[in-house]
């Protein structure tokens, strides 16, 4: 973020604060989405499948624009993102192992 | 400060600052990476507990009702709302919960926000209402923690001898087998402590703005960094808090 110093006479700067509200009704958006398919679709892996798209997006709207991992260097936004990419990918591979998802038989 | 990276890339051979954040900010998102292993940990295991018990399935056990036979439909468990006794509200309060949370979530970055205007008096009320915010949730948490211990007045499930479950507890739950119990305490708990530290953390960083540490000069709390800074640092966290409600509210209440 630009470096916003005092203004002369110890007046501060006005608040920007568009980009956070805006953040704030796409998170909030999502959630009611997601309250709406909760008692509409019925109770399938599909279902789950929406469920977990919906949450990363809200994940990534919270890593991205409130904890401002959006802005960072991009080594930095690696050294975050890649440890938790191996995660789920161990989420996935337990749940492939386990039998609970794709289990065909 | 000599930190600019060139257009080549970043220099790696010492005496600037690869990353362009402080060590302060540094260590609290490696610790958040960690925070999240753990968190991972008890959802995979929520999946995998959750998985190896019978789903509940209309065809083969007809309407709905508790039983330690199959895993309860959490909208059918999660359907209290304070106030308003006896009213079947599936969801509804737990969604006022995650509302809560994301609020908090936002006037902490407006907290921040504030900060890097050096604005004490909007971070002081950013932050009043973010300690406000995470008070409410924690509130709210015990309400919905006794609501589930108690139980319904009719009690729900059967135990193998016939006798009706009243509430729950570590060894037997109303609602469906043990572990369903184990892990919502367990979860929800140990992300109900997570928001306990947050919110005393919240305090700290109101009080220390307050009596104005973050505005004297020279005053250096993490070198390198302004101090302004520590509101980020602790927004950080609060909202990792938030985020991880976020995959609770999925795994534990919708899915």
């Amino acid at each position: 973020m630009a470096e916003i110093q005092n203004l002369p006479g110890g007046e501060v700067a006005e608040p920007k604060t568009k980009l956070i509200w805006r953040t704030f009704w796409i998170l909030f958006g999502l959630t009611v989405l997601e309250f709406i398919i909760a008692f509409t679709l019925p109770a399938t892996l599909f279902r789950v499948g929406i469920f977990v798209i919906l949450t990363i997006v809200k994940a990534a709207y919270i890593v991205g624009e409130f904890m401002h991992l959006r802005y960072e260097v991009k080594f930095l936004f690696w050294a975050i993102l890649l440890p938790m990419i191996f995660v789920v990918w161990l989420l996935i591979a337990l749940f492939v192992e386990g039998g609970s998802i794709f289990y065909a038989g | 400060m000599a930190t600019a990276a060139t257009s080549k890339g970043i220099n790696w051979g010492g005496g600037n600052e690869p990353f362009k954040a402080s060590w302060g900010k540094l260590m609290m998102w490696f610790f958040l990476v960690s925070d999240a292993f753990t968190f991972s940990a008890l959802l995979v295991s929520y999946g995998l507990i959750r998985y190896s018990h019978t789903a509940y399935n209309p065809d083969a056990h007809g309407a709905f009702q508790f039983s330690i036979d199959y895993w309860p439909v959490p909208e059918k468990v999660f359907e209290a709302v304070p106030f308003l006794h006896g009213a079947s509200l599936p969801l509804v309060f737990v969604g006022i919960m995650t509302f809560i949370l994301i609020m908090s979530s936002v006037t902490m970055v407006l907290a921040v926000e504030a900060g890097h205007r050096k604005d004490r008096r909007d971070v002081e009320k950013w932050m009043l209402w973010t300690i406000l915010g995470g008070l409410t949730f924690l509130f709210s948490q015990a309400w919905e923690w006794t609501h589930f211990i108690h139980g319904t007045e009719g009690g729900g499930a059967t135990d193998v001898y016939g006798n009706i479950i009243y509430g729950a507890n570590l060894v037997q739950n109303q609602y469906g087998p043990a572990p369903f119990a184990n892990l919502f305490f367990f979860i929800t708990g140990f992300h109900g402590m997570h928001v306990t530290s947050g919110v005393v953390l919240n305090i700290i960083i109101f009080y220390n703005a307050s009596i104005g540490i973050y505005d004297r000069p020279g005053r250096k709390i993490d070198p390198g960094a302004e101090p302004y800074e520590m509101v980020e640092k602790v927004g950080l966290y609060w909202h990792f808090v938030d985020l991880v409600w976020v995959f609770v509210f999925t795994f534990f209440y919708l899915v």
